[in-house]
């Protein structure tokens, strides 16, 4: 990580932990959007920071600009960077336009189909689009969509589709988007070589292992200041060995979720390295379920109030597992290569990554 | 933030390149070694096997060229040491000595000590065990009871050593021991000797594990004369540096790898097109490997840099056993079959092994309740 990489990460970091107070991240919950908190992102360019520079953007290297997303992840900040850094992403490596202010992309899950006909001079799209991340406060939506057996990435403003709001358990918008509008050629465009409707869940994927890794360093800090502070039976909680156990647990599964989102980050691109992406999501997913539950515990029922902040970071976990592919989808992907390895070549398939 | 770090794993291309290499020897040197064997991981013994990897130059591979002539570095230490593993390769004849009985002496070793030592456990002929446990003393290893007590000349050790593995067939032993205070002080007034295990008054009586193995020992020493030249370091500095040993002894692969000979016997007989079931339970677990040695890989990157990786490896550690211990039970919900000691069926033999070994895994070289506590440490807790 280079210098400058990690000045941006501290000044992102100071961002984070001032603008992102409970308040904020219960408002967010209720559905409030943070416009000044957003508009300092943009201001400090860590909204394009996957754009490259000749198209506007700041053009870090995807593994630096991803740990912005583990930041964003550890101060559970209720706004779609991580979602607007990947759609600028794949709209700038496609060519098309990346448009100011918060963007989203649509999940490539099996069932969110769009059909893309060629009209006279341009293009029509049609489809539903299910739990798109922000989409309600987004300025575009980039999309794959096939046409001719060809991925096509298509920018869709807002007077292009309707949605009806729905939102995951952290009450972060997902909502579902109908799509039924005229596309015009400069809004669509081929994606880079090699770029499907995989690579995009798996790129989806990648951000969301970082989002975990963040979040479950979160819980882990919050669950041993907590049993610091505790006191039961005379002292601390945190001085019990059976706490102390279960926070070593934590702290195991937060290791190894920040080693998998290592993986996620180093793995993302246009030519995704999707088995390495697959473990870091899994992994991540895996440490999460593991990471919300021991927090909990440790927390006692002050952590199960609302007024508590602990729930922001669980339920964001325990959502955030399972968008982009849940652990079963990718462990088959996973095990698929393994039996394709064989016997002799699992070994190497593991080193390989 | 309090999570613990793990630097980013340093590449190289030179280890890549040792890795083919490995890759090849172990092809041809294990190519008759069935399923069953490599099962034993690590406890496999094979004096030849030792010896020819010695003569590759895979033995005592970080060492100056005065004592073992390689100087490579950590990180090809580690790609032979996890091609071994991976292989099923019977390395426990050299593997202590390797790991931590070697690299103790370089540290703290007199310079006729290493000098004795060091290359003939760089040619693969002089093996060690480790002297830690006593029949009083598992978990706590502060409260050892076994004593050196001066005489002319040296010491006179009275005591006992338990759970010796391979102190049967070891040259040396790295012996912890009180050489002052008392057991009250607990740390203070420890010590460790370098012992010969031919020295008179040494009764070594092998214990035959659960699983059928003879790989450890009860080590009883009685009125056992060792020289003063056979003291290691600082009298009475035993303790800081045992500390210093078991963090070798935790760093590695072979406390994420034990079982794996079993989790490619299982890959065989799922074949290229497992159910969708076995696909999600074999690409967990290969998950979970692959993100362990990830984090195994940030541990010898520290040895590298000369870091003390202490507290990252009791991690690695409790989080690999685990695993090592999930295979087996991986195994039984996928494949219908029944564990068979010695049956000619592989995955049923490698089953059997594994199944009854595995309790050992989280026991040996710190439980998993003695990590979890070096971890809560680590977080400040303790």
């Amino acid at each position: 990580m280079s210098d400058t990489t990690t000045i941006l990460h501290d000044t992102a970091n100071r961002l984070f932990a001032d603008t992102v107070s409970a308040s904020e991240l219960a408002r967010a919950a209720e559905g409030a959007w943070l416009p000044a908190q957003w508009q300092q992102l943009e201001e400090l360019g860590l909204t394009t920071a996957l754009v490259p520079e000749d198209a506007g953007g700041a053009g870090l290297e995807p593994a630096d600009a991803l740990g912005l997303v583990r930041l964003a992840g550890y101060h559970g900040l209720p706004l779609p960077l991580a979602e607007t850094l990947l759609a600028g992403w794949l709209l700038a490596h496609a060519g098309l336009p990346v448009l100011e202010g918060p963007l989203t992309i649509a999940p490539a899950r099996t069932d969110n189909e769009l059909r893309l006909e060629r009209t006279g001079n341009g293009w029509r799209l049609r489809g539903e689009l299910d739990r798109v991340p922000w989409a309600r406060h987004a300025a575009a939506i980039a999309a794959l969509a096939d046409h001719d057996g060809q991925p096509l990435v298509c920018l869709l403003t807002p007077d292009g589709y309707t949605l009806d709001q729905a939102v995951n358990l952290a009450g972060e918008p997902r909502d579902t988007v109908q799509v039924n509008c005229a596309l015009q050629n400069a809004h669509v465009a081929p994606a880079p070589e090699g770029f499907g409707p995989q690579q995009l869940q798996a790129a989806g994927a990648a951000l969301r292992a970082l989002a975990m890794a963040g979040a479950i360093d979160r819980v882990l800090t919050m669950s041993v200041n907590y049993a610091n502070e505790r006191k039961q039976f005379g002292r601390p909680i945190g001085k019990f060995q059976a706490v102390q156990q279960n926070l070593a647990v934590l702290a195991s599964q937060a290791a190894a979720a920040g080693a998998a989102s290592d993986i996620a980050a180093e793995a993302f691109g246009a030519a995704p390295d999707l088995l390495a992406i697959a473990v870091a999501k899994v992994r991540t997913g895996e440490a999460a379920g593991s990471a919300a539950g021991i927090a909990h515990q440790v927390h006692g029922a002050i952590g199960f109030t609302e007024e508590h902040s602990l729930h922001f970071f669980t339920k964001r976990l325990w959502s955030w597992r399972d968008e982009f592919g849940r652990e079963a989808e990718w462990n088959r992907l996973v095990g698929q290569q393994a039996a394709d390895a064989g016997a002799d070549g699992l070994w190497p398939l593991i080193a390989s990554v | 933030m309090l999570s613990i770090p793990f630097p980013k794993p340093p590449t190289s291309d030179a280890a890549e390149a040792l890795r083919h290499e490995v890759r090849a020897f172990l092809r041809e040197t294990l190519a008759d070694r069935p399923p069953a064997e490599r099962a034993l991981s690590w406890t496999g013994y094979d004096a030849d096997f030792s010896r020819a990897l010695a003569r590759k130059g895979w033995i005592a591979m970080t060492w100056p060229k005065e004592y073992g002539e390689h100087e490579r570095s950590a990180l090809e230490r580690y790609v032979v040491l996890e091609e071994l593993l991976a292989a099923g390769a019977p390395v426990s004849a050299h593997w202590i000595a390797d790991r931590q009985s070697g690299p103790l002496l370089l540290r703290y070793g007199t310079e006729e000590q290493r000098r004795e030592i060091l290359p003939r456990i760089a040619a693969g002929e002089c093996y060690f065990c480790i002297g830690m446990s006593e029949p009083d003393s598992g978990s706590d290893l502060a409260g050892a009871r076994t004593r050196a007590t001066p005489v002319e000349g040296g010491f006179r050790v009275n005591g006992t050593k338990l759970w010796t593995t391979n102190g049967h067939r070891a040259h040396y032993m790295i012996l912890f021991c009180r050489t002052g205070g008392n057991t009250e002080d607990r740390h203070g007034g420890t010590s460790q000797l370098l012992v010969d295990l031919s020295s008179p008054g040494i009764t070594i009586r092998p214990i035959r594990d659960m699983s059928g193995l003879e790989d450890f020992n009860e080590i009883v020493f009685q009125d056992v004369f060792v020289p003063e030249s056979a003291v290691i370091g600082e009298l009475g500095k035993g303790w800081d540096q045992v500390m210093g040993e078991l963090a070798y002894e935790r760093s590695g692969p072979d406390r994420w790898l034990s079982s794996f000979a079993l989790l490619a016997e299982l890959n065989r007989h799922l074949g290229s097109r497992p159910s969708e079931r076995a696909q999600e339970l074999l690409g967990r677990i290969t998950a979970h490997l692959v993100v362990l040695r990830r984090l195994s890989r940030s541990v010898a990157g520290m040895l590298e840099r000369g870091e003390n990786p202490a507290l990252q490896a009791s991690l690695v550690k409790d989080l690999g056993t685990g695993v090592e211990q999930e295979i087996p039970e991986i195994v039984r919900q996928l494949v219908d079959i029944e564990a068979a000691p010695g049956s000619g069926d592989q995955l049923s033999a490698v089953l059997a092994h594994t199944l009854m070994y595995a309790p050992a895994f989280s026991l040996r070289g710190g439980t998993r309740e003695i990590l979890r506590g070096i971890i809560a440490r680590g977080l400040g807790l303790r």
